[in-house]
Protein backbone atom coordinates (compact mmCIF):
# COMPACT_ATOMS: atom_id res chain seq x y z
CA UNK A 1 0.00 0.00 0.00
CA UNK A 2 1.22 3.39 -1.22
CA UNK A 3 1.41 6.02 1.30
CA UNK A 4 -0.31 9.41 0.25
CA UNK A 5 2.75 12.03 0.17
CA UNK A 6 2.43 15.38 1.82
CA UNK A 7 3.68 16.85 -1.61
CA UNK A 8 -0.18 15.35 -2.51
CA UNK A 9 -2.21 16.35 -0.10
CA UNK A 10 -0.50 19.66 -0.77
CA UNK A 11 -1.78 19.18 -4.24
CA UNK A 12 -5.13 18.45 -3.54
CA UNK A 13 -5.44 21.19 -1.01
CA UNK A 14 -3.87 23.88 -3.40
CA UNK A 15 -6.30 22.38 -6.50
CA UNK A 16 -9.63 22.45 -4.32
CA UNK A 17 -9.02 25.98 -3.25
CA UNK A 18 -8.23 27.38 -6.75
CA UNK A 19 -11.83 25.36 -8.01
CA UNK A 20 -13.45 27.39 -5.33
CA UNK A 21 -12.18 30.34 -5.93
CA UNK A 22 -13.28 29.88 -9.65
CA UNK A 23 -16.78 28.64 -8.97
CA UNK A 24 -17.73 30.49 -5.67
CA UNK A 25 -18.48 33.57 -7.48
CA UNK A 26 -20.36 32.13 -10.46
CA UNK A 27 -22.88 30.35 -7.31
CA UNK A 28 -23.23 33.43 -5.32
CA UNK A 29 -25.20 35.29 -7.68
CA UNK A 30 -28.24 33.18 -7.39
CA UNK A 31 -28.69 33.35 -3.97
CA UNK A 32 -28.53 37.67 -4.38
CA UNK A 33 -31.17 37.18 -6.81
CA UNK A 34 -33.67 35.45 -4.69
CA UNK A 35 -32.75 38.06 -2.12
CA UNK A 36 -35.06 40.47 -0.36
CA UNK A 37 -32.70 42.91 0.39
CA UNK A 38 -32.36 46.12 -1.05
CA UNK A 39 -28.35 45.90 -0.50
CA UNK A 40 -25.76 43.00 -1.20
CA UNK A 41 -26.08 40.83 2.00
CA UNK A 42 -25.05 37.08 2.21
CA UNK A 43 -27.14 35.11 4.09
CA UNK A 44 -30.26 36.57 2.24
CA UNK A 45 -32.44 37.89 4.84
CA UNK A 46 -35.71 36.24 3.17
CA UNK A 47 -36.89 34.53 0.04
CA UNK A 48 -38.34 36.92 -2.68
CA UNK A 49 -38.41 37.21 -6.63
CA UNK A 50 -38.96 41.28 -6.37
CA UNK A 51 -35.58 41.94 -8.89
CA UNK A 52 -36.66 39.33 -11.19
CA UNK A 53 -40.13 41.18 -11.40
CA UNK A 54 -38.32 44.08 -11.56
CA UNK A 55 -36.76 43.02 -14.54
CA UNK A 56 -39.42 41.85 -16.27
CA UNK A 57 -42.00 44.62 -15.29
CA UNK A 58 -39.40 47.17 -16.72
CA UNK A 59 -39.51 48.66 -20.34
CA UNK A 60 -35.93 49.12 -20.48
CA UNK A 61 -34.51 46.00 -19.55
CA UNK A 62 -37.41 44.25 -21.82
CA UNK A 63 -36.47 46.11 -24.85
CA UNK A 64 -32.35 45.80 -24.22
CA UNK A 65 -33.55 42.05 -24.05
CA UNK A 66 -35.46 42.02 -27.23
CA UNK A 67 -32.21 43.81 -28.41
CA UNK A 68 -30.22 41.26 -27.17
CA UNK A 69 -31.85 38.26 -28.24
CA UNK A 70 -32.51 39.87 -31.66
CA UNK A 71 -29.35 40.58 -32.51
CA UNK A 72 -27.67 37.16 -31.17
CA UNK A 73 -29.68 35.11 -33.68
CA UNK A 74 -29.34 37.06 -36.45
CA UNK A 75 -25.25 37.28 -35.80
CA UNK A 76 -25.90 33.14 -35.90
CA UNK A 77 -28.13 33.60 -38.74
CA UNK A 78 -25.34 35.32 -40.74
CA UNK A 79 -22.09 34.34 -39.49
CA UNK A 80 -22.93 30.31 -39.79
CA UNK A 81 -22.96 30.08 -42.96
CA UNK A 82 -20.26 32.37 -43.74
CA UNK A 83 -17.78 30.23 -41.50
CA UNK A 84 -18.91 27.23 -42.92
CA UNK A 85 -17.79 28.46 -46.19
CA UNK A 86 -14.63 29.78 -45.59
CA UNK A 87 -13.87 26.58 -43.32
CA UNK A 88 -14.57 24.37 -45.67
CA UNK A 89 -11.97 25.96 -48.39
CA UNK A 90 -9.97 26.32 -45.86
CA UNK A 91 -9.36 22.88 -45.32
CA UNK A 92 -10.46 21.55 -49.33
CA UNK A 93 -8.13 24.23 -50.89
CA UNK A 94 -3.96 23.68 -51.04
CA UNK A 95 -3.64 27.67 -52.33
CA UNK A 96 -0.87 28.96 -49.77
CA UNK A 97 -2.83 31.98 -49.47
CA UNK A 98 -5.42 30.23 -47.34
CA UNK A 99 -3.17 29.76 -44.54
CA UNK A 100 -2.77 33.52 -44.17
CA UNK A 101 -6.76 34.00 -44.73
CA UNK A 102 -7.08 31.49 -41.94
CA UNK A 103 -5.02 33.76 -40.00
CA UNK A 104 -6.74 36.80 -41.02
CA UNK A 105 -10.59 35.31 -39.77
CA UNK A 106 -9.32 35.02 -36.38
CA UNK A 107 -7.92 38.03 -35.89
CA UNK A 108 -10.86 38.78 -34.08
CA UNK A 109 -9.56 37.14 -31.23
CA UNK A 110 -6.10 38.51 -31.28
CA UNK A 111 -7.02 42.30 -31.67
CA UNK A 112 -7.44 44.02 -28.02
CA UNK A 113 -11.43 44.17 -28.37
CA UNK A 114 -11.18 48.25 -27.31
CA UNK A 115 -9.13 48.72 -30.31
CA UNK A 116 -11.47 46.79 -32.49
CA UNK A 117 -14.39 48.70 -30.70
CA UNK A 118 -12.81 51.90 -31.16
CA UNK A 119 -11.97 51.59 -34.84
CA UNK A 120 -15.32 49.85 -35.61
CA UNK A 121 -17.03 53.30 -33.71
CA UNK A 122 -14.87 55.53 -35.89
CA UNK A 123 -16.00 53.77 -39.11
CA UNK A 124 -19.17 53.81 -38.04
CA UNK A 125 -19.38 56.90 -37.60
CA UNK A 126 -18.76 57.93 -41.16
CA UNK A 127 -21.17 55.62 -42.64
CA UNK A 128 -23.87 56.14 -40.32
CA UNK A 129 -24.13 52.85 -38.74
CA UNK A 130 -23.61 54.02 -34.93
CA UNK A 131 -26.56 53.31 -32.72
CA UNK A 132 -28.63 50.74 -35.46
CA UNK A 133 -29.40 47.32 -35.79
CA UNK A 134 -27.81 46.74 -38.71
CA UNK A 135 -24.55 47.88 -37.34
CA UNK A 136 -24.46 46.05 -34.35
CA UNK A 137 -25.20 43.01 -35.96
CA UNK A 138 -22.49 43.21 -38.42
CA UNK A 139 -19.99 43.57 -35.82
CA UNK A 140 -20.91 40.65 -34.27
CA UNK A 141 -20.94 38.38 -36.99
CA UNK A 142 -17.43 39.58 -37.38
CA UNK A 143 -16.69 38.74 -33.62
CA UNK A 144 -18.56 35.46 -33.72
CA UNK A 145 -16.68 34.11 -37.24
CA UNK A 146 -13.46 32.96 -35.61
CA UNK A 147 -15.62 30.65 -33.00
CA UNK A 148 -17.70 28.91 -36.39
CA UNK A 149 -14.76 28.61 -38.49
CA UNK A 150 -12.30 26.87 -35.14
CA UNK A 151 -15.14 24.45 -34.48
CA UNK A 152 -16.32 23.22 -38.22
CA UNK A 153 -12.31 23.23 -39.01
CA UNK A 154 -12.15 20.72 -35.59
CA UNK A 155 -14.75 18.97 -37.69
CA UNK A 156 -13.59 18.64 -41.11
CA UNK A 157 -10.79 17.17 -39.71
CA UNK A 158 -12.64 13.94 -38.69
CA UNK A 159 -14.18 14.19 -42.07
CA UNK A 160 -12.76 12.01 -45.00
CA UNK A 161 -12.53 14.39 -48.41
CA UNK A 162 -12.28 11.21 -50.08
CA UNK A 163 -15.92 10.41 -49.57
CA UNK A 164 -17.32 13.76 -50.93
CA UNK A 165 -15.07 12.44 -54.30
CA UNK A 166 -16.54 9.60 -54.78
CA UNK A 167 -20.18 11.47 -54.13
CA UNK A 168 -18.85 14.02 -57.41
CA UNK A 169 -17.75 10.80 -59.50
CA UNK A 170 -21.49 9.38 -58.93
CA UNK A 171 -22.06 12.68 -60.93
CA UNK A 172 -23.35 14.77 -57.83
CA UNK A 173 -22.05 18.32 -58.72
CA UNK A 174 -19.81 20.12 -55.63
CA UNK A 175 -22.71 21.77 -53.76
CA UNK A 176 -25.04 18.56 -54.05
CA UNK A 177 -22.67 16.69 -52.64
CA UNK A 178 -21.24 19.02 -49.98
CA UNK A 179 -25.17 19.09 -48.83
CA UNK A 180 -25.80 15.41 -48.93
CA UNK A 181 -22.36 13.67 -47.97
CA UNK A 182 -20.74 16.54 -46.12
CA UNK A 183 -23.09 18.79 -44.45
CA UNK A 184 -24.49 15.70 -42.55
CA UNK A 185 -21.00 14.48 -40.97
CA UNK A 186 -20.20 17.61 -39.95
CA UNK A 187 -23.54 18.95 -38.39
CA UNK A 188 -22.64 18.34 -35.05
CA UNK A 189 -19.50 21.47 -35.42
CA UNK A 190 -21.84 23.54 -37.53
CA UNK A 191 -24.67 23.63 -34.77
CA UNK A 192 -21.26 23.94 -31.93
CA UNK A 193 -20.16 26.90 -33.74
CA UNK A 194 -23.47 28.91 -34.47
CA UNK A 195 -24.12 28.50 -30.45
CA UNK A 196 -20.68 29.52 -29.85
CA UNK A 197 -21.05 32.69 -32.29
CA UNK A 198 -24.49 33.10 -30.00
CA UNK A 199 -23.24 33.34 -26.78
CA UNK A 200 -20.46 35.47 -28.10
CA UNK A 201 -23.25 37.97 -29.48
CA UNK A 202 -25.06 37.72 -26.09
CA UNK A 203 -22.62 38.81 -24.22
CA UNK A 204 -20.57 41.00 -25.96
CA UNK A 205 -20.06 44.83 -23.84
CA UNK A 206 -17.25 46.06 -25.22
CA UNK A 207 -17.91 46.93 -28.91
CA UNK A 208 -21.57 47.63 -27.89
CA UNK A 209 -20.46 50.17 -25.43
CA UNK A 210 -19.38 52.37 -28.20
CA UNK A 211 -21.25 51.72 -31.35
CA UNK A 212 -25.06 51.01 -30.12
CA UNK A 213 -27.50 53.22 -28.77
CA UNK A 214 -30.87 54.50 -28.67
CA UNK A 215 -33.47 51.99 -29.03
CA UNK A 216 -30.96 49.57 -29.67
CA UNK A 217 -28.62 49.31 -27.03
CA UNK A 218 -28.56 45.30 -25.74
CA UNK A 219 -28.75 44.15 -22.52
CA UNK A 220 -25.22 43.85 -21.63
CA UNK A 221 -24.38 47.84 -21.97
CA UNK A 222 -27.32 48.25 -19.76
CA UNK A 223 -25.48 46.15 -17.07
CA UNK A 224 -22.39 48.32 -17.62
CA UNK A 225 -23.84 51.35 -17.20
CA UNK A 226 -26.10 50.55 -13.95
CA UNK A 227 -23.07 48.61 -12.52
CA UNK A 228 -20.56 51.65 -13.01
CA UNK A 229 -23.65 53.92 -11.51
CA UNK A 230 -25.11 52.17 -8.56
CA UNK A 231 -25.29 48.49 -8.45
CA UNK A 232 -28.81 47.59 -9.02
CA UNK A 233 -29.84 43.75 -7.53
CA UNK A 234 -32.13 43.41 -10.47
CA UNK A 235 -28.73 42.66 -12.46
CA UNK A 236 -28.37 39.74 -10.20
CA UNK A 237 -31.91 38.31 -11.39
CA UNK A 238 -30.48 39.51 -15.50
CA UNK A 239 -26.71 37.66 -14.53
CA UNK A 240 -28.88 34.50 -13.24
CA UNK A 241 -31.11 34.39 -16.17
CA UNK A 242 -27.86 34.87 -18.62
CA UNK A 243 -25.88 32.52 -16.71
CA UNK A 244 -28.61 29.82 -17.06
CA UNK A 245 -29.15 30.39 -20.54
CA UNK A 246 -25.70 30.13 -21.36
CA UNK A 247 -24.90 27.41 -19.27
CA UNK A 248 -27.65 25.29 -21.37
CA UNK A 249 -26.74 26.57 -24.89
CA UNK A 250 -22.77 25.01 -23.76
CA UNK A 251 -24.39 21.93 -22.64
CA UNK A 252 -26.37 21.64 -25.88
CA UNK A 253 -23.21 22.37 -27.92
CA UNK A 254 -21.28 20.04 -25.91
CA UNK A 255 -23.40 17.17 -26.09
CA UNK A 256 -24.11 17.80 -29.97
CA UNK A 257 -20.21 17.80 -30.32
CA UNK A 258 -19.06 14.44 -28.45
CA UNK A 259 -22.35 12.61 -30.11
CA UNK A 260 -20.29 11.92 -33.27
CA UNK A 261 -17.32 12.22 -31.25
CA UNK A 262 -16.11 15.18 -32.91
CA UNK A 263 -12.74 16.56 -31.41
CA UNK A 264 -12.06 19.83 -30.03
CA UNK A 265 -14.47 22.63 -28.89
CA UNK B 1 -12.67 28.22 -53.26
CA UNK B 2 -11.48 31.27 -53.08
CA UNK B 3 -15.45 32.43 -53.46
CA UNK B 4 -16.13 30.28 -51.13
CA UNK B 5 -14.28 32.21 -48.40
CA UNK B 6 -14.54 35.45 -49.79
CA UNK B 7 -18.05 36.12 -47.86
CA UNK B 8 -16.55 36.22 -44.61
CA UNK B 9 -13.10 37.53 -45.31
CA UNK B 10 -14.92 40.66 -46.47
CA UNK B 11 -16.59 40.79 -43.30
CA UNK B 12 -13.13 40.22 -41.43
CA UNK B 13 -11.56 43.20 -43.73
CA UNK B 14 -14.45 45.40 -43.24
CA UNK B 15 -14.97 45.39 -39.41
CA UNK B 16 -11.10 44.88 -38.08
CA UNK B 17 -8.54 45.22 -40.69
CA UNK B 18 -10.41 48.57 -42.14
CA UNK B 19 -11.51 49.83 -38.74
CA UNK B 20 -7.63 49.41 -37.62
CA UNK B 21 -6.16 50.47 -40.14
CA UNK B 22 -8.27 53.80 -39.82
CA UNK B 23 -7.11 53.83 -36.42
CA UNK B 24 -3.43 53.92 -37.12
CA UNK B 25 -4.04 56.46 -40.25
CA UNK B 26 -5.35 58.45 -37.54
CA UNK B 27 -2.61 58.11 -35.29
CA UNK B 28 0.26 60.11 -37.64
CA UNK B 29 -2.51 61.94 -39.80
CA UNK B 30 -4.41 65.18 -38.83
CA UNK B 31 -4.53 67.84 -41.66
CA UNK B 32 -1.29 66.91 -42.33
CA UNK B 33 1.11 63.84 -40.99
CA UNK B 34 2.04 63.93 -37.25
CA UNK B 35 3.93 62.47 -34.79
CA UNK B 36 2.62 64.59 -32.22
CA UNK B 37 0.23 61.63 -30.68
CA UNK B 38 3.31 59.12 -30.37
CA UNK B 39 5.01 62.04 -29.09
CA UNK B 40 2.49 62.87 -26.11
CA UNK B 41 2.38 58.89 -25.51
CA UNK B 42 5.86 58.47 -24.87
CA UNK B 43 6.84 61.52 -22.98
CA UNK B 44 3.18 62.77 -21.13
CA UNK B 45 3.16 61.11 -17.89
CA UNK B 46 -0.13 60.02 -17.73
CA UNK B 47 0.22 57.74 -20.13
CA UNK B 48 3.61 56.30 -19.44
CA UNK B 49 2.04 55.37 -15.88
CA UNK B 50 -1.02 53.88 -17.34
CA UNK B 51 1.53 51.18 -19.58
CA UNK B 52 3.72 50.93 -17.14
CA UNK B 53 0.33 50.00 -14.34
CA UNK B 54 -1.31 47.70 -17.21
CA UNK B 55 2.13 45.63 -18.30
CA UNK B 56 2.62 45.46 -14.20
CA UNK B 57 -0.87 44.09 -13.59
CA UNK B 58 -0.20 41.81 -16.77
CA UNK B 59 2.73 40.58 -15.33
CA UNK B 60 1.51 40.11 -12.00
CA UNK B 61 -2.01 38.23 -13.35
CA UNK B 62 0.22 35.84 -15.44
CA UNK B 63 2.54 35.06 -11.96
CA UNK B 64 -0.65 34.41 -10.16
CA UNK B 65 -3.14 32.45 -13.14
CA UNK B 66 0.38 30.12 -13.58
CA UNK B 67 0.71 29.50 -9.83
CA UNK B 68 -2.21 28.72 -8.92
CA UNK B 69 -3.73 26.96 -12.62
CA UNK B 70 -0.21 24.57 -12.67
CA UNK B 71 -1.57 22.69 -9.95
CA UNK B 72 -4.82 22.04 -11.20
CA UNK B 73 -4.01 21.07 -14.19
CA UNK B 74 -1.11 18.52 -12.93
CA UNK B 75 -4.30 17.30 -10.17
CA UNK B 76 -6.77 16.77 -13.55
CA UNK B 77 -3.64 15.43 -15.67
CA UNK B 78 -3.27 12.98 -12.75
CA UNK B 79 -6.02 11.31 -11.60
CA UNK B 80 -8.88 8.92 -13.47
CA UNK B 81 -10.68 10.08 -16.17
CA UNK B 82 -13.78 10.93 -14.76
CA UNK B 83 -12.43 13.35 -11.93
CA UNK B 84 -10.25 14.57 -14.53
CA UNK B 85 -13.89 15.59 -16.79
CA UNK B 86 -15.19 17.11 -13.15
CA UNK B 87 -12.11 19.34 -12.87
CA UNK B 88 -11.75 20.49 -16.06
CA UNK B 89 -15.26 21.24 -16.10
CA UNK B 90 -15.39 23.17 -12.93
CA UNK B 91 -12.35 25.15 -14.80
CA UNK B 92 -14.55 25.85 -17.83
CA UNK B 93 -17.67 26.42 -16.08
CA UNK B 94 -16.74 29.91 -15.51
CA UNK B 95 -15.55 30.66 -18.81
CA UNK B 96 -19.11 30.40 -20.04
CA UNK B 97 -20.05 32.94 -17.62
CA UNK B 98 -20.38 36.93 -18.90
CA UNK B 99 -17.80 38.63 -18.20
CA UNK B 100 -20.29 41.29 -16.62
CA UNK B 101 -21.68 38.58 -14.66
CA UNK B 102 -18.37 37.61 -12.52
CA UNK B 103 -17.59 41.49 -12.14
CA UNK B 104 -20.99 41.60 -10.68
CA UNK B 105 -20.31 38.84 -8.65
CA UNK B 106 -16.72 39.87 -7.32
CA UNK B 107 -18.05 43.74 -6.42
CA UNK B 108 -21.03 41.25 -4.37
CA UNK B 109 -17.84 39.14 -2.81
CA UNK B 110 -15.24 42.30 -2.21
CA UNK B 111 -16.95 45.20 -1.78
CA UNK B 112 -17.41 47.12 2.06
CA UNK B 113 -20.75 45.50 2.24
CA UNK B 114 -19.72 42.43 0.79
CA UNK B 115 -20.01 39.07 1.57
CA UNK B 116 -16.35 38.34 2.28
CA UNK B 117 -16.08 41.48 5.00
CA UNK B 118 -19.02 40.50 6.32
CA UNK B 119 -17.98 36.92 6.99
CA UNK B 120 -14.77 38.22 8.59
CA UNK B 121 -16.34 41.12 10.73
CA UNK B 122 -19.04 38.42 12.22
CA UNK B 123 -15.88 36.14 13.29
CA UNK B 124 -14.33 38.94 14.83
CA UNK B 125 -11.05 38.87 12.67
CA UNK B 126 -11.70 42.40 11.57
CA UNK B 127 -13.51 45.15 13.32
CA UNK B 128 -12.78 48.02 10.16
CA UNK B 129 -14.21 46.49 6.60
CA UNK B 130 -11.36 46.18 4.28
CA UNK B 131 -10.54 47.78 1.24
CA UNK B 132 -10.73 44.79 -1.34
CA UNK B 133 -12.38 46.53 -4.48
CA UNK B 134 -12.47 49.89 -6.32
CA UNK B 135 -8.22 49.39 -6.77
CA UNK B 136 -5.90 47.25 -8.02
CA UNK B 137 -6.70 44.31 -5.40
CA UNK B 138 -9.97 44.15 -6.76
CA UNK B 139 -8.74 44.49 -10.42
CA UNK B 140 -6.21 41.11 -10.25
CA UNK B 141 -8.32 39.14 -8.28
CA UNK B 142 -11.64 39.53 -10.60
CA UNK B 143 -8.70 39.57 -13.78
CA UNK B 144 -7.06 36.47 -12.62
CA UNK B 145 -10.64 34.55 -12.21
CA UNK B 146 -11.55 35.49 -15.81
CA UNK B 147 -8.28 34.27 -17.20
CA UNK B 148 -7.24 31.33 -15.55
CA UNK B 149 -9.17 29.01 -17.74
CA UNK B 150 -6.63 30.21 -20.92
CA UNK B 151 -3.98 28.98 -18.30
CA UNK B 152 -5.23 25.95 -16.95
CA UNK B 153 -6.42 24.38 -20.43
CA UNK B 154 -3.17 24.56 -22.52
CA UNK B 155 -1.38 23.30 -19.95
CA UNK B 156 -3.55 20.29 -19.25
CA UNK B 157 -3.38 19.56 -23.33
CA UNK B 158 0.57 19.68 -22.83
CA UNK B 159 0.81 17.59 -19.62
CA UNK B 160 -1.79 15.25 -21.52
CA UNK B 161 0.84 14.29 -24.09
CA UNK B 162 3.71 13.76 -21.79
CA UNK B 163 4.14 10.06 -21.65
CA UNK B 164 3.55 8.69 -18.36
CA UNK B 165 6.75 5.94 -18.80
CA UNK B 166 8.77 8.55 -18.78
CA UNK B 167 8.48 9.10 -14.99
CA UNK B 168 8.17 5.88 -14.53
CA UNK B 169 11.77 5.29 -16.28
CA UNK B 170 13.16 8.32 -13.74
CA UNK B 171 11.69 6.80 -10.72
CA UNK B 172 12.98 3.25 -11.71
CA UNK B 173 16.43 4.91 -11.98
CA UNK B 174 16.27 5.52 -8.50
CA UNK B 175 15.21 9.18 -8.34
CA UNK B 176 12.51 10.64 -6.13
CA UNK B 177 8.86 11.56 -7.31
CA UNK B 178 9.90 15.37 -6.60
CA UNK B 179 13.50 14.99 -8.60
CA UNK B 180 11.30 12.94 -11.61
CA UNK B 181 8.95 15.73 -11.77
CA UNK B 182 11.89 18.71 -11.38
CA UNK B 183 14.18 16.82 -14.42
CA UNK B 184 11.15 15.44 -16.07
CA UNK B 185 7.72 16.57 -16.34
CA UNK B 186 8.40 19.86 -15.62
CA UNK B 187 10.52 20.53 -18.42
CA UNK B 188 8.64 18.47 -20.94
CA UNK B 189 5.50 20.63 -19.86
CA UNK B 190 6.99 23.98 -20.74
CA UNK B 191 5.79 24.77 -24.00
CA UNK B 192 2.20 25.00 -22.26
CA UNK B 193 3.25 26.93 -19.62
CA UNK B 194 4.31 29.53 -22.35
CA UNK B 195 1.05 28.91 -24.37
CA UNK B 196 -0.80 29.61 -21.42
CA UNK B 197 1.08 32.86 -20.23
CA UNK B 198 1.05 34.14 -23.83
CA UNK B 199 -2.52 34.09 -24.02
CA UNK B 200 -3.12 35.21 -20.23
CA UNK B 201 -0.61 37.91 -20.66
CA UNK B 202 -2.04 39.50 -23.98
CA UNK B 203 -5.54 38.79 -22.88
CA UNK B 204 -5.09 40.84 -19.82
CA UNK B 205 -3.07 43.67 -21.78
CA UNK B 206 -6.28 44.57 -23.52
CA UNK B 207 -8.51 44.23 -20.56
CA UNK B 208 -11.20 46.88 -19.95
CA UNK B 209 -14.18 46.03 -18.23
CA UNK B 210 -13.19 43.94 -14.90
CA UNK B 211 -10.47 47.59 -14.22
CA UNK B 212 -13.05 49.77 -15.04
CA UNK B 213 -16.28 48.14 -12.83
CA UNK B 214 -13.13 46.90 -9.72
CA UNK B 215 -10.67 49.42 -9.91
CA UNK B 216 -12.61 52.48 -8.68
CA UNK B 217 -10.83 54.96 -11.09
CA UNK B 218 -7.44 54.82 -9.94
CA UNK B 219 -6.45 51.45 -11.67
CA UNK B 220 -5.97 53.02 -15.27
CA UNK B 221 -5.61 50.43 -17.79
CA UNK B 222 -4.37 50.81 -21.18
CA UNK B 223 -8.11 50.19 -23.27
CA UNK B 224 -9.52 52.33 -20.43
CA UNK B 225 -6.79 55.37 -21.72
CA UNK B 226 -8.23 54.80 -24.71
CA UNK B 227 -12.22 54.81 -23.96
CA UNK B 228 -11.74 58.09 -21.96
CA UNK B 229 -9.65 59.76 -24.82
CA UNK B 230 -12.72 59.18 -26.46
CA UNK B 231 -15.88 59.54 -24.67
CA UNK B 232 -14.78 62.10 -22.69
CA UNK B 233 -11.96 64.00 -24.43
CA UNK B 234 -12.47 63.44 -27.78
CA UNK B 235 -8.85 63.23 -28.50
CA UNK B 236 -9.44 60.59 -31.30
CA UNK B 237 -5.74 61.01 -32.32
CA UNK B 238 -4.66 60.14 -29.04
CA UNK B 239 -6.71 57.40 -28.61
CA UNK B 240 -5.63 55.87 -31.87
CA UNK B 241 -1.94 56.36 -31.02
CA UNK B 242 -2.50 54.76 -27.03
CA UNK B 243 -4.65 51.65 -28.96
CA UNK B 244 -1.67 51.37 -32.02
CA UNK B 245 0.77 51.20 -29.67
CA UNK B 246 -1.10 48.48 -27.62
CA UNK B 247 -1.43 46.58 -31.19
CA UNK B 248 1.98 46.58 -31.62
CA UNK B 249 2.76 44.97 -28.13
CA UNK B 250 0.19 42.33 -28.38
CA UNK B 251 1.86 41.34 -32.42
CA UNK B 252 5.16 41.71 -30.69
CA UNK B 253 4.46 39.35 -27.90
CA UNK B 254 2.96 36.51 -30.37
CA UNK B 255 5.78 37.24 -32.93
CA UNK B 256 8.18 36.46 -30.01
CA UNK B 257 6.20 33.73 -28.77
CA UNK B 258 6.10 32.05 -32.16
CA UNK B 259 9.37 31.43 -32.22
CA UNK B 260 9.74 29.22 -29.83
CA UNK B 261 6.37 27.46 -30.33
CA UNK B 262 3.62 27.13 -32.78
CA UNK B 263 0.74 29.77 -32.88
CA UNK B 264 -1.55 27.26 -33.49
CA UNK B 265 -0.84 26.28 -29.97
CA UNK B 266 -1.55 29.44 -28.15
CA UNK B 267 -5.02 29.97 -29.79
CA UNK B 268 -6.32 26.55 -30.24
CA UNK B 269 -7.84 26.99 -27.25
CA UNK B 270 -10.76 28.92 -27.47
Amino acid sequence: MTRISPARIALYVISALVLVYLILPVLIIAPISFSSARFLTFPPPSFSLRWYQQYFANPAWMQATRVTLTVALLTVVIATPLGVAAAYAISQSKLRIMRVIHMALLLPLVVPIIITAVGIFFVYAKVGLVATLPGLVLANVMLGLPYVVISVLAGMQSFDPAQEMVARSLGMNRPRSFFAVTLPQIKSSVIAGGIFAFISAMDETIVALFISGGQYQPLTKRMFTALRDEIDPTIAAISTLMTAASFMLVLLASTRQRRTGEGGR
Amino acid sequence: MLALVSPALLVILLLIVLPVGWLAWQSIYHDGFTLENYRRVFTEDIYWRSFALTFEISLAVTMIALLLGYPVAYLANSVPKGWSILILSLVVLPFWTSVLVRAYAWLALLQRTGVINQFLRYLDVISEPLALVHNTFGTVVATVHILLPFMVLPLYATMQKIPGDLMQAGASLGASPSLTFCRVFLPLSLPGVLAGCTMVFVLCLGFYITPELLGGGRTVMVSMLVSRNVELYNQFGAASAVAVVLLLSVFLIFFAVSRFISLDRVLGQK
